[in-house]
């Protein structure tokens, strides 16, 4: 690895094929992310890994590095603009941390936390959206739905099952379930399927687990999201 | 059915002062007085006007959300709610009975709360009233009065309601709604460091305790002709009781007492409740009057809370809360006492029970591991009841084989002193404001009779003397014609 880039100034080596994300993580800095998990193919779609390449705004995730770049991230402009993407994404779902059982393993929360995002800032949207306890093991709970499509690539990439999907467009754009009765139950899908364990928010979640891990000892407790470098979600 | 002063012949013809809001805390109250030309007062009522719909809006979800999500209802005591949700939802997973470790973190975090919830009453909501008087100088009653003029009870205060809310952050996670319960047991237990930290301290906090109560068995038998008859009325009283009758605030039977202290109904067991009580819709509040339905609307309301439970239980289990108990009913002189403010007197008593559970619970040492979690046949329907510092609250939820809650019922411990608050009000408004201008210190004498119940209707000293009141006299034809304002 011999080609670098800067990144805020810092010499970051990278291979062939790599994306700024990638390089980054290897170097151990971090680029706020949500849809992003380094065992699946970039989707490209949250935009909160926007960085400047070369005074231009690109996603890094999907950008791949080359040699010379100069990258901005950790600047108080783009951390600006992620916060108000984070903001975006409070508003149009409903994100009760309070009562979520997510709260503290939550990459949304813990990246808002990062971001110092004090409040939503817009005005909610309230969306009517529904709850999915089909399932006897996992209950889908949409109302925390950030459309990130993780569990979408790793049902169809990982489990080869193709349980879920993302349908209608623009604002309309909404996660299913693939059965006829669109309910989770009425699929093959299980609690040792992939999907069942990238959900970045509270989505997809083990039945009947709730609260069972105290407060100090969740993930983002231990750690703020910055020093999860690499690990996904 | 009527209550005297509840409902005037002829509202039209009256003027309507109305104290609104009474509160900034789990919703506001109003209390609204019609008087006629001469001031004499014709109605009295005590309003809950914040609709909060807890009861609807977990339909739906799923029911290990519970116990986080209804503590909301209060950021005094969402510990009771926390605890009394669990409790349900205990019932629902099959959990018949809890790990020793998971019952004895319960009971010390609900200890915990007692203490802290008490002691926030008494110090900082209701000393002021009772160490300066009723109508005392405006500037001077609050918390920061009594700083100046008792500093060292004002320290106290702080620093006993300080270590309540340490013990619920180590049994809970956090100091206001924390996560430590969840259905069918405990997410932790106490770590050698949490245990040791409190130790350190107990036993000045039960001293302490110990010195709240001779403060206010003395300002109350210092003045019985105000403490004995200030908001009086006779009523039947409910509590859990414990094995063999103790007092115990985490878990029980529901006994009942008529107004002479005569059992209605003991050793019942809560699931229950609702062959025994009911709940009756009136026109003019959002709060329901619960009552006994083996005596009917008229005169089967009650009263909840540390007056009732301290003379409703045969006895406390601590020593120096036994001791003051007794000195309680023995200036009861053999009967029940009815007088609100000697819920202050009850109150402390309790808290001093908290205290000295505290410290038994740790020199235990199953708060120190084991396991946690227990479950069994899964049930549909479960009901969960508590002592609330404020008293008998009820969660009651059916779930669907899904898991989601279908149904939701809470009775909290508000809505049982329903009845007995408006009666107090209006014995108070008899005695004090009939036939006279309302002046701030006579509508402060409406107020503390309230406080003496719930200080989440009472929360004027939070603001450091700047309860947000306003009252004021409307003609028939809506105009105001006086206003005071205390914002």
């Amino acid at each position: 690895m011999s080609q670098t880039f800067t990144l805020d100034g810092k010499t970051i080596p990278f291979a062939d094929g790599q994306t700024i994300i990638q390089a980054a993580a290897d170097a151990g800095v971090f680029i706020p992310h949500l849809c992003y998990h380094p065992e699946f193919k970039p989707h490209g779609s949250c935009k909160l890994c926007t960085v400047k390449v070369n005074g231009r705004h690109t996603a890094s995730c999907t950008m791949r590095a080359a040699a010379g770049m100069v990258v901005e991230s950790d600047t108080e402009e783009i951390n600006a603009e992620r916060r108000a993407l984070t903001q975006m994404l409070f508003v149009e779902g409903n994100h009760f941390c309070p009562s979520c059982e997510k709260s503290g393993n939550c990459q949304l929360q813990a990246t808002a936390y990062h971001l110092g995002m004090m409040s939503p800032h817009y005005d909610h949207f309230f969306p009517n959206r529904a709850v999915d306890a089909s399932h006897p093991e996992v209950l889908l709970d949409f109302n925390r739905c950030i459309l990130c499509s993780l569990c979408v690539r790793a049902s169809r990439d990982v489990d080869g099952k193709n349980v879920f999907a993302l349908s209608g467009r623009g604002i309309q754009t909404h996660l299913i379930v693939n059965a006829k009765s669109g309910q989770l139950g009425d699929t093959d899908f299980t609690l040792a399927d992939k999907a069942a364990h990238v959900c970045p928010v509270g989505v997809i979640l083990k039945k009947r687990q709730g609260f069972a891990v105290p407060i100090g000892e969740r993930k983002y407790d231990q750690a703020p999201i910055s020093e999860t470098v690499g690990e996904g979600q | 059915m009527t209550y005297q002063l509840e409902t005037a012949q002829h509202p039209e013809t009256l003027r309507r002062v109305a104290i609104d809001p009474v509160s900034r805390v789990e919703g506001h109250g109003k209390v609204t007085i019609l008087l006629d030309d001469q001031n004499k007062v014709h109605q009295v009522r005590l309003h809950i006007v914040e609709f909060r719909g807890f009861e609807k809006f977990i339909q739906g979800r799923p029911y290990w959300e519970v116990p986080v999500m209804v503590q909301r209802l209060c950021g005094i005591c969402p510990v009771s709610h926390h605890l009394a949700a669990s409790k349900a939802l205990d019932v629902i997973v099959g959990a018949k009975k809890l790990t020793a470790t998971a019952e004895k973190m319960r009971r010390l975090m609900h200890y915990g709360q007692m203490l802290q919830s008490h002691a926030l009453h008494f110090f900082h909501l209701c000393s002021p009233d009772l160490l300066f008087g009723f109508d005392s100088d405006v500037t001077q009653r609050n918390i920061v009065g009594v700083a100046a003029a008792h500093p060292e009870t004002a320290k106290r205060g702080v620093l006993l309601r300080k270590f309540g809310q340490e013990v619920i952050r180590v049994t809970a996670g956090k100091r206001v709604h924390g996560t430590g319960s969840v259905p069918g047991g405990v997410n932790k237990a106490l770590t050698v460091a949490e245990r040791d930290a409190l130790l350190k301290d107990v036993y000045h906090i039960v001293q302490w305790s110990r010195d709240a109560v001779h403060l206010i068995q003395k300002v109350h038998t210092q003045d019985p002709g105000l403490y004995n008859s200030f908001g009086i009325f006779r009523s039947n009283f409910m509590s859990l009781v414990g094995h063999n009758g103790d007092l115990d605030f985490y878990h029980g039977t529901l006994r009942a007492r008529d107004d002479n202290g005569k059992i209605l109904f003991d050793g019942v067991d809560y699931q229950q409740y609702d062959k025994y009580i009911e709940e009756e819709v009136r026109p003019w509040s959002y709060m329901k009057f619960p009552f006994f339905k083996s005596i009917g609307k008229e005169h089967g309301w009650y009263k909840v809370g540390p007056l009732a439970r301290v003379q409703n239980c045969n006895q406390i289990s601590t020593p120096f809360a036994e001791h003051e108990r007794k000195e309680f009913v023995d200036y009861a002189g053999g009967s029940p006492l009815h007088a609100p403010l000697a819920y202050h007197w009850t109150r402390m008593i309790e808290m001093l029970h908290a205290a000295e559970v505290i410290k038994e619970l740790l020199h235990d040492d199953d708060l120190l591991g084991g396991e946690l979690m227990v479950e069994g046949e899964r049930q549909m329907d479960g009901v969960g009841v508590i002592e609330a510092p404020r008293g008998t609250l009820f969660h009651h939820y059916r779930v669907d084989e899904n898991d989601l809650i279908t149904m939701a019922n809470l009775i909290v411990s508000t809505t049982n002193n329903n009845q007995a608050m408006n009666e107090a009000i209006r014995h108070v408004a008899r005695r004090y404001l009939h036939g006279r201008e309302v002046t701030e210190g006579l509508l402060n004498h409406i107020e503390v009779a309230i406080r003496a119940f719930d200080p989440c209707l009472s929360c004027a000293t939070h603001a450091l003397g700047k309860m947000p009141l306003e009252v004021e006299l409307v003609d028939p034809e809506g105009q105001v014609v006086h206003a005071l304002s205390r914002s």
